[in-house]
């Protein structure tokens, strides 16, 4: 089943005429994606050749979903134009959007969660500034590799990329669900938690490995959703024991103030929930290994 | 700031030794109030903030403050505001809510203290009013959070259009807070912000090409060299250098190597350094630059999970670095490379077989490696 993208997802890239669309296009149709077209109002009407595959090119989301059916919409857009996108993606009501953009401004990825939260939320956002999400064997939306990890039965949400990649690499003697990188920006629109939520109700996932980082709380939040609804067992990997206090490590969202959003505060947390915690991405691994061999077969 | 967009305040200079400072409050006269600038709140505790009565206490408040250390922020700048005669102190802030994914305006009548505190102490005193970010603020929102901060209806009506205007700076200016504490009404009845803290989002810079240097003056010169050269790098106090790509990766690796370093005479991450994603050699070996222009720098670790990074252009980056460098590389450099054309990237290290370079299989072996360098 996998959750958020499956073998049914039909995807239109938003972008994919630029340098980073075309390149991730291409990536993602070698990886299996099944990409049924690309979004630029400049190029509406063009059919771009991509590694043998035609093509169309739609002015709107809202064209592009009437002419294919696409249900997902991965996002290449530049900073200055993400939100203008990320909103259209929205009032078009596609079921998934997915904002790979890195550094959009905040106050942009503010505004679009806010007009998402006014409109009902029809369209599950992912990101932005993130890798993306895969599920492997389906499908992969986004620039997560596809030679990493076959299919299997952990379910990976995590904030950061690489850490996902590595995540991924560690565990690929025994494969995964879906991975979905939520992203490290200060405002996202797929938390730990709704990913938490996913994995619980999907049939394919068996245990869940969760990967945070310093700043915000959204580790806090999780951990105390999972000692209320999660059934499931899971495993963490926190980063950023020691960034020191006030200053940005890369992701924006990556800044510890005061006492609260630090990764010893987030450990805490976890292993007050009963989750277990590696100190590394290695032994994480471990402790997730042999949560999957206790597992009832 | 505040005075472009209308935010009424006192007449401020700005000094950077303390002979101006002196000509500053020598120019406005009267009871000044000299500030440190820096990049980070609790100045006025620090010692950052001083009232001087004439130009020559306001030169010898700069001398003080000039140089400061404000946690880790040395002043290098000062202004010397105007005295007001204050009658009452508020405080008013709007700021970036993360965790709900919104804006927060936070609001109390009383004010001038360490806010932090209030919270703490009588969180019923401060007001938290959640701001859409869509709508944002107009004079019915302000309303509403001036009341819900105490004010009363003759008080709130005079600062309302106040948090108006402030709503206005933190959205003209993409920033993430905009603080005013205290906010005073003056014993002529005028409200005046007397001091504040604006903090802004770098990924809006796009929109603001006019922005001032005030946010890089304090940056350490490892710093201001990486930043030139677009890398996102941040110096910390330790003897291993770091470079990997993301930053999810890098702050892991950061904690990796001070473990490994409890097992080595406790060294510790001598920095930050993300490459990003998709890096080329040019970017590796801009990045070994820095490095290994650090003197406490013993050691370096290159960790690198090649996602959109190829590990042949990371490896290509070493050795061009070391090229470069020729006989002035005397830094051991332990590698990890996997994922994307890693065996390329391997392969194009082992055949350079370059004395300093150790190629290391997995992350926590690597990291052990380069702690054990570090603490010969």
């Amino acid at each position: 089943m996998a959750i958020f993208l499956n073998e049914n997802s039909r995807i239109i890239v938003q972008g994919m005429t630029g340098a980073e669309g075309m390149k991730h296009t291409t990536r993602m149709l070698k990886s299996g994606s099944n990409i049924v077209g690309g979004v630029n109002p400049r190029k509406a009407g063009e059919t771009v050749e991509i590694d043998g595959t035609s093509l169309p090119v739609f002015g709107t989301v809202a064209e592009a979903m009437a002419a294919t059916g696409a249900n997902v919409s991965v996002i290449f857009v530049p900073p200055a134009f993400a939100k203008a996108a990320i909103v259209e993606a929205i009032d078009a009501e596609i079921g998934l959007a997915v904002a790979i953009t890195e550094g959009i401004p905040v106050h942009d990825s503010a505004a679009a969660w806010a007009y998402n939260v006014a409109k009902g939320q029809k369209t599950r956002l992912i990101g932005p500034n993130c890798p993306g999400i895969i599920s492997p064997g389906k499908s992969n939306a986004g620039i997560t590799p596809s030679d990493i990890t076959g299919p299997g039965p952990i379910g990976l949400v995590s904030k950061s990329g690489t850490l996902t990649y590595q995540m991924m690499f560690e565990l690929r003697d025994i494969g995964m669900s879906t991975a979905i990188g939520i992203g490290g920006d200060p405002v996202i629109g797929t938390t730990h938690i709704d990913a938490l939520a996913a994995f619980e109700a999907d049939p394919e996932t068996k245990a869940i490995v969760l990967i945070g980082e310093i700043g915000g709380d959204s580790e806090e939040k999780a951990a105390e959703y999972i000692k209320k609804h999660v059934t499931k067992p899971v495993v963490a990997y926190v980063a950023g024991f020691t960034a020191p206090e006030g200053k940005t490590m890369g992701h924006a969202g990556a800044i510890v103030s005061g006492s609260a959003g630090t990764a010893q505060a987030k450990k805490e947390a976890f292993e007050a929930a009963g989750v277990k915690v590696g100190k590394t991405p290695s032994e994480t691994a471990a402790l997730m290994r042999e949560v999957y061999k206790s597992l009832p077969a | 700031m505040f005075e472009r967009y209308g935010v009424p305040v006192l007449q401020g200079l700005i000094a950077d030794t303390p002979e101006e400072a002196e000509a500053a409050a020598a120019k406005i006269g009267g009871l000044t109030v000299v500030k440190a600038q820096v990049k980070t709140g609790g100045r006025g505790l620090a010692g950052g903030v001083k009232v001087a009565k004439t130009p020559a206490d306001a030169k010898e408040a700069a001398q003080k403050i000039l140089g400061l250390d404000i946690k880790g922020h040395i002043v290098k700048r000062v202004m010397i505001a105007e005295g007001a005669s204050i009658a009452k102190e508020f405080y008013f802030s709007v700021l970036l809510d993360r965790s709900n994914r919104t804006f927060l305006s936070l609001c109390s009548v009383e004010g001038g203290m360490d806010i932090e505190q209030l919270a703490v102490e009588r969180p019923e005193a401060l007001a938290k009013i959640a701001v859409d970010a869509v709508r944002g603020i107009d004079k019915a929102k302000a309303l509403e959070i001036a009341k819900a901060g105490g004010f009363d209806d003759e008080l709130a009506e005079k600062v309302a259009d106040v948090f108006v205007t402030l709503y206005g700076v933190f959205v003209k200016e993409d920033a993430t807070l905009v603080e005013v504490n205290p906010l005073v009404l003056t014993t002529d009845g005028k409200i005046l912000a007397l001091d504040g803290k604006v903090s802004l989002d770098e990924n809006a810079d796009f929109r603001h090409t006019d922005r001032t240097d005030l946010e890089r003056d304090d940056l350490d010169p490892l710093e201001a060299k990486a930043k030139s050269m677009d890398l996102n790098y941040v110096k910390l106090d330790g003897q291993v250098g770091i470079i990997g790509n993301g930053a999810g990766l890098v702050m892991s690796t950061l904690d990796v190597v001070a473990y490994a370093g409890e097992k080595h005479g406790g060294v510790r991450p001598a920095n930050f350094l993300d490459i990003g994603g998709g890096a080329s050699a040019e970017v590796m070996a801009a990045g070994l630059d820095v490095i290994l222009g650090d003197p406490q720098v013993k050691s370096v670790f290159v960790n690198v999970f090649g996602g959109i990074t190829a590990c042949d252009a990371v490896a290509n980056g070493i050795v061009g670095a070391l090229e470069t460098l020729g006989s002035s590389a005397t830094k051991p450099l332990v590698v990890r490379l996997d994922g994307n054309n890693v065996n390329e990237g391997r392969r194009i290290l082992a055949e350079y077989a370059h004395p300093l370079v150790t190629v290391v299989e997995t992350m926590d072996e690597a990291a052990d490696k380069a702690a054990e360098l570090a603490n010969k």
